[in-house]
Formats: structure tokens, sequence, C-alpha cells
């Protein structure tokens, strides 16, 4: 395999790079999954040239290490482990090339008034309600549609930090040092991020997916 | 007793800190009789759920089949 192969050279036919039978496969298992790991990415990045991007590189490393990789059966599970590592690595690209912008675009806490009584208690009609089982919800695939389309809902600077945090893993801790916010800046985001969240899906999801009390 | 608003928020950072003695406690007082936020700890504990498994790609999206 030529040291540097191009990410494009990833999606040519296996017979072009004379690839051997075992790797042709995993090629083609890869891209049974590529519309996912694109989608994912999109949802991080934001941005299609570097979501297109981090998939390319992350299909190309893991072709490259996969005689490092024996379980088949959890190719995607371990693929997806290594586009969110390309995804922090595009997020560090970009946040050292750009200047902090924290601050830009976020939500006021004032937003959450409505949810409260004056002396900080929920509103009777706001109070959290019981969401039933969740596994029923995991595997609708509708819910996953409404997920995606709640975190698009953030904005920008509130969902980077959200998803950091809970879709790329990072602690709290390298989430400030990257984006230069302090910690304590980063869990109220955090907290307005979850807060919007729930009450996205509360809305678009468990309301409407019957009377769950 | 702290307020919910509070407590919200204290539930929130317990996913990405830890919490002082003192917080602890609050928040076991106020949960323990407030049926709102307990219902709140659950939703936020499974938002966590769907997002680990939103980023390790084993959602149920279409395409997903070969």
């Amino acid at each position: 395999m030529p040291a540097d192969p191009t990410a494009a050279d990833a999606r040519k036919p296996a017979a072009s790079r004379r690839l051997p039978e075992e790797a042709a496969a995993i090629v083609d298992e890869l891209d049974g999954f590529r519309r996912d790991m694109l989608r994912f990415a999109l949802l991080q990045l934001r941005d299609r040239a570097s979501a297109e991007d981090a998939v390319q590189e992350a299909m190309l490393a893991a072709l490259e290490s996969a005689d490092r990789f024996a379980q088949r059966a959890r190719l995607k599970t371990w693929a997806f482990s290594i586009l969110r590592n390309k995804i922090v690595d595009a997020i560090r690209r970009r946040t050292r090339e750009a200047s902090c912008a924290a601050g830009e675009n976020e939500m006021n806490d004032d937003d959450f008034n409505p949810l409260y009584t004056a002396d900080g208690h929920w509103q009777r009609e706001m109070r959290p309600a019981t969401w039933g089982n969740p596994e029923q919800a995991f595997e609708n695939r509708s819910f996953w549609a409404v997920l995606d389309a709640c975190l698009d809902d953030l904005p920008p600077a509130t969902a980077r930090v959200f998803m950091m945090r809970e879709m790329l893993g990072l602690e709290t801790g390298e989430i400030c040092r990257e984006l230069s916010m302090t910690a304590n800046h980063c869990w109220v985001v955090l907290h307005r991020a979850r807060m919007s969240l729930r009450l996205c899906l509360d809305q678009k999801w468990f309301a409407g997916a019957g009377e769950q009390r | 007793m702290i307020s919910c608003r509070h407590a919200a928020r204290l539930l929130s950072e317990a996913l990405d800190r830890p919490l002082s003695a003192g917080e602890r406690a609050a928040l076991r007082l106020h949960t323990l009789l407030c049926i709102g936020c307990r219902n709140y700890r659950r939703q936020l504990a499974l938002l966590r759920q769907a997002c680990r498994r939103r980023a390790s790609g084993e959602d149920a999206m279409p395409s997903t089949e070969d």
C-alpha cells in the first residue's frame, strides 16, 4: 500500500488498487454505512467539506489497520471510533485557526424563565414528566432523526460544546482548554444544551408518543 | 431546600464534575421530595445514553442494513 494514498482512493473500486480480497470486502462493508458516518460527521462539524474529509480519513485509517481488526461484526463501531478521533482532530485544527468564538450566538439563561415560577420551582405544565421506556424510543428510527433535528436547532457554539462532551466523550477540562473558556462557562453551556434538548425531545417525540405520565 | 432551578443545574453538572458533599446532600434531599426533578434526572440519563449510541453508530438509522 502506498505511503500517502489520497482520501479518494478509499472509494475506488477494489480492483483498481489490487487490494487483497479481505481488504476489498472491508471497503464494501465500510461503504455500506458511509452515509451514516457522513451524517454523524456533518452533525458535529456543520460543514460538508470537512465532514467529507473526516469520513474519508476515517475510512482510510480503518482500511489501513484492517489487519489489526479481527472481529468483523463490530466493524461499524470500530469505524465510528476512528471517525470520532478524526472529528476531534478537525475541531482542534479549526479552533487553532479561528479565534475563540465562545459567547457568540449563545442562549441566554433567561430563555428558561418561563419554565419556572418566581421562586424557582417548575411551572406545573412545564414539570418534566416520565418518558417511559427509552429502549422503545431507541429502536425507532424516527427517534434518531428527531434527535439530530434537535441537535441542529441548538446555537452552533452550544452544539459544539455539547457534542464534544456527549458524542466525542471529551472531559470538560479538555473542552474548555480547546475552546479557551472557563470550566464554569462550559458547565453552564452544557446545562443549557441539555435543557433545550430535553424540551425539544419532549415536544417533538415523547409528547406525541402517547400519554406517558 | 434548593429550588428546582438550582437542582436542575446541579443535576447537569453532576454529569460533568464531582459534586461537593454539600451539593450531593442538597440534591438528594430535593429529589427525594420532587417528582419533576427525579424525572429530569432520568431524562438527562436517557439523553446521555442516546448521544453515546448515536456516536457509536449503533443507533437504528436507515441505511445501516446491507
